[in-house]
């Protein structure tokens, strides 16, 4: 399974001045009250704890001080060919930047090697404006340095005057967002694999605990009130009873079913723990505590090992149940 | 002050696990039942209950909670979690019986590190604006650190892969070890390189598995076991989470050096950080460094480092030794380092 989620993070005044600067393809350090200067700056003196003195301009271009060269590189790093990931001091700077540096071969690749930022064509106001560092070269350097700055901030603040407010692209960098995507493989427990055969079977199958005598469904694997495994296959009627409930009223990205509907804790007949499940098939506020209700099963050629093959529960129009049945589970 | 010391430590075989989930119920209830075997206790008996672990690892939110099952926590025990090694789950579980809070306590930590892509998941640690967003998986961020040893002249590729022949010759008697045998330096050397220059022997492998270490205060812990290792020392210490500005051949700064023992289990997982804690340690040669293997030959991500300890106070336990030094560390490229001094009484 894949799980993504957009990280959206403010960045605080040293931060953002220096995403903001990133986008106009400079790179500031910070000034350390002993004079040392941090690049990328830091938000607090690690050792003093204090504040930078100030921001400074650094580099852009750098030393390599070591290297390790990547045959395959994973998802979301720089660049998609073999690369070097390098510590790069910016020239100014007393600390170094880690970022990847584009040679084509490790062969390429030595510490003290020149390198310089190639800049994304679309920058956004990141760490990735800096696509990767490529090698430079003395003669490359010097005529960077002659030409003037394609942006500046001084110029930024003029066309501010003259025309109201920032234009989006020119206004501070504030807030930064990184896409997280990560990959795992889930491992179904054996009494995880038990509940969902047994759905594809059209079966609800739950697990006695050998010590206490609990049945769980679906399967916890081991008894949480004696620590042991619980392994002994039980079979479960698919009725139960709603021991409490909650309506959803919110709509959010993803969501199967249009609000508002009901979510419920569902105690099958015979089990000893709830489980959480949607109640449909009712308007939301005819469910109540106690309500008797019964599985809806997909089609049986759609039955499969996944839990959505029962989609829901309905109302099983039986009288609700004696309040002692599950007043321990309340 | 309150004398405690280690009287149990069980783990779990480090490997890849398909009957394992990222829960660790699987894998912690036959580890606990050891320890309750070897000390007599049953869970009633532990004051406080302290796990390491990683909802990154898990992929999913309070992971952790699910690990409970396998104590059986009816009636409410007093527990407490660390997102990180169980190493530092033993450290709060030791400052609790320190504080007078509890007399015996139980430090777990567990790990399913095949279920993610180890790699990418650890870039996640890293410093969320300026570095986690290009992605640096943790074998690169080694590597880097690699190199600037070898090019200060403080190690070699050859010393690396010794290192690795060394621990995996040491793991042949080590039943939760998950790399072990004879290996050639020579031969180590011939393979290409994962993240120049490291190659795979310098990485410690991708394994499942859990780990548990029981403490219990003075008289406790003498009735509890034979020959408990008392602890003398327990600190840990944490540089700088910016990887550029960190000197990083400097490890475990302010844990301090020269410790006389007779075992050191390191927590190192690549071949250059042995060398790199041996130093900043300040072990010399009178001391057995990584008897089990360490965690080159297993390396359960949030029970390793909580392992390192559980061997060290083992050889003590056993009659090994009469002092020895665990070590755990968390972060990249050794950021965190912790070290628990025990010794025989």
């Amino acid at each position: 399974m894949e799980i993504a989620f957009d990280y959206t993070r403010s960045l605080g005044p040293v931060l953002g001045q220096f995403m903001t600067a990133l986008r106009e393809r400079r790179v500031l350090g910070a000034r350390s009250a002993d004079g040392t200067v941090h690049a990328p700056p830091f938000e607090y003196d690690p050792v003093t704890h204090r504040p930078p003195r100030e921001l400074v301009q650094v580099g852009p271009a750098g030393t390599v001080l070591t290297w390790t060269w990547l045959d395959r590189p994973l998802p979301g790093q720089p660049l998609g060919r073999p690369f070097g990931w390098a510590l790069i001091r910016l020239d100014g700077a007393d600390t170094a930047m880690l970022h990847a540096v584009d040679t084509g071969s490790a062969a390429a690749m030595r510490t003290g090697m020149r390198v310089r930022p190639r800049w994304a064509a679309e920058r956004t106001g990141s760490i990735r404006d800096i696509e990767c560092f490529e090698p430079s070269t003395e003669a490359a350097e010097a005529a960077e340095a002659a030409a003037p700055a394609a942006w500046t901030s001084a110029a930024a603040e003029e066309e501010e005057d003259a025309a109201g407010p920032a234009p989006v692209g020119t206004a501070p960098v504030t807030m930064t967002v990184t896409p997280v995507r990560l990959r795992y493989e889930h491992t179904a427990s054996p009494g995880e694999s038990a509940y969902l055969r047994g759905l594809a079977g059209g079966r609800l199958t739950g697990q006695r605990c050998p010590a206490c005598g609990k049945v769980y469904v679906p399967s916890r694997g081991t008894c949480p009130v004696d620590g042991v495994p619980a392994d002994e296959a039980v079979e479960l009627p698919d009725t139960g009873t709603v021991t409490t409930f909650s309506i959803v009223n919110v709509a959010y990205p993803g969501q199967q079913v249009k609000p508002p509907y009901v979510a419920a804790a569902v105690l099958l007949d015979g089990a000893d723990i709830a489980f959480q499940h949607l109640i449909l098939g009712c308007a939301p506020g005819e469910v109540r505590i106690g309500m008797r209700v019964r599985a809806v099963w997909r089609p049986r050629e759609e039955w499969a090992t996944t839990a959505s093959t029962i989609t829901h529960f309905r109302p099983a129009g039986e009288p609700d149940a004696p309040y002692e049945t599950y007043a321990r589970h309340i | 002050m309150t004398e405690v010391a280690v009287v149990g430590f069980a783990q779990s075989p480090c490997r890849v696990r398909e009957d394992a989930t990222t829960g660790g119920v699987e894998m912690l209830v036959p580890i606990f039942a050891e320890v309750y075997a070897a000390t007599g206790l049953a869970k009633g008996d532990i004051g406080f209950w302290c796990s390491g672990s990683s909802d990154y690892l898990a992929g999913r939110a309070f992971s952790f909670v699910q690990a409970v099952d396998a104590i059986g926590a009816v009636p409410p025990i007093m527990e407490s979690h660390v997102e990180m090694d169980g190493a530092w789950a033993l450290y709060e579980a030791w400052v609790k019986i320190m504080s007078g809070e509890a007399e015996i306590a139980l430090a777990y930590g567990f790990g399913k590190s095949s279920g993610a892509e180890l790699r990418r998941v650890l870039a996640l640690q890293l410093d969320p604006y300026l570095v986690a967003p290009l992605w640096p998986d943790a074998v690169s961020v080694a590597a880097l650190q690699a190199r600037l040893g070898i090019e200060a002249g403080l190690w070699t590729e050859k010393d690396m892969a010794q290192v690795a022949a060394r621990c995996r010759a040491a793991a042949v008697s080590n039943p939760a070890a998950q790399v072990s045998g004879e290996a050639a330096v020579e031969y180590l050397l011939g393979a290409p390189y994962v993240a120049d220059p490291l190659r795979a022997h310098d990485c410690a492998p991708v394994g499942d598995g859990a780990a548990v270490v029981v403490l219990a205060a003075g008289a406790r812990a003498r009735e509890l076991c034979e020959r408990p290792a008392w602890i003398t020392s327990f600190a840990h210490r944490i540089e700088s989470g910016l990887l550029g500005a960190r000197d990083l051949l400097s490890a475990g700064a302010g844990l301090g050096a020269g410790y006389p023992v007779q075992v050191a289990e390191l927590h190192a997982p690549f071949t250059h950080q042995e060398i790199l804690l041996r130093r900043g340690l300040g072990l010399d040669g009178g001391t057995e460094v990584n008897p089990s293997g360490g965690a080159l030959c297993g390396n359960p991500m949030f029970a390793a480092g909580l392992a390192r300890i559980g061997c060290a106070a083992r050889a003590i336990m056993s009659g090994h030794a009469s002092t020895a030094l665990g070590h755990a560390t968390s972060g990249p490229a050794l950021q965190q380092n912790l070290i628990c001094v025990m010794e025989a009484r």
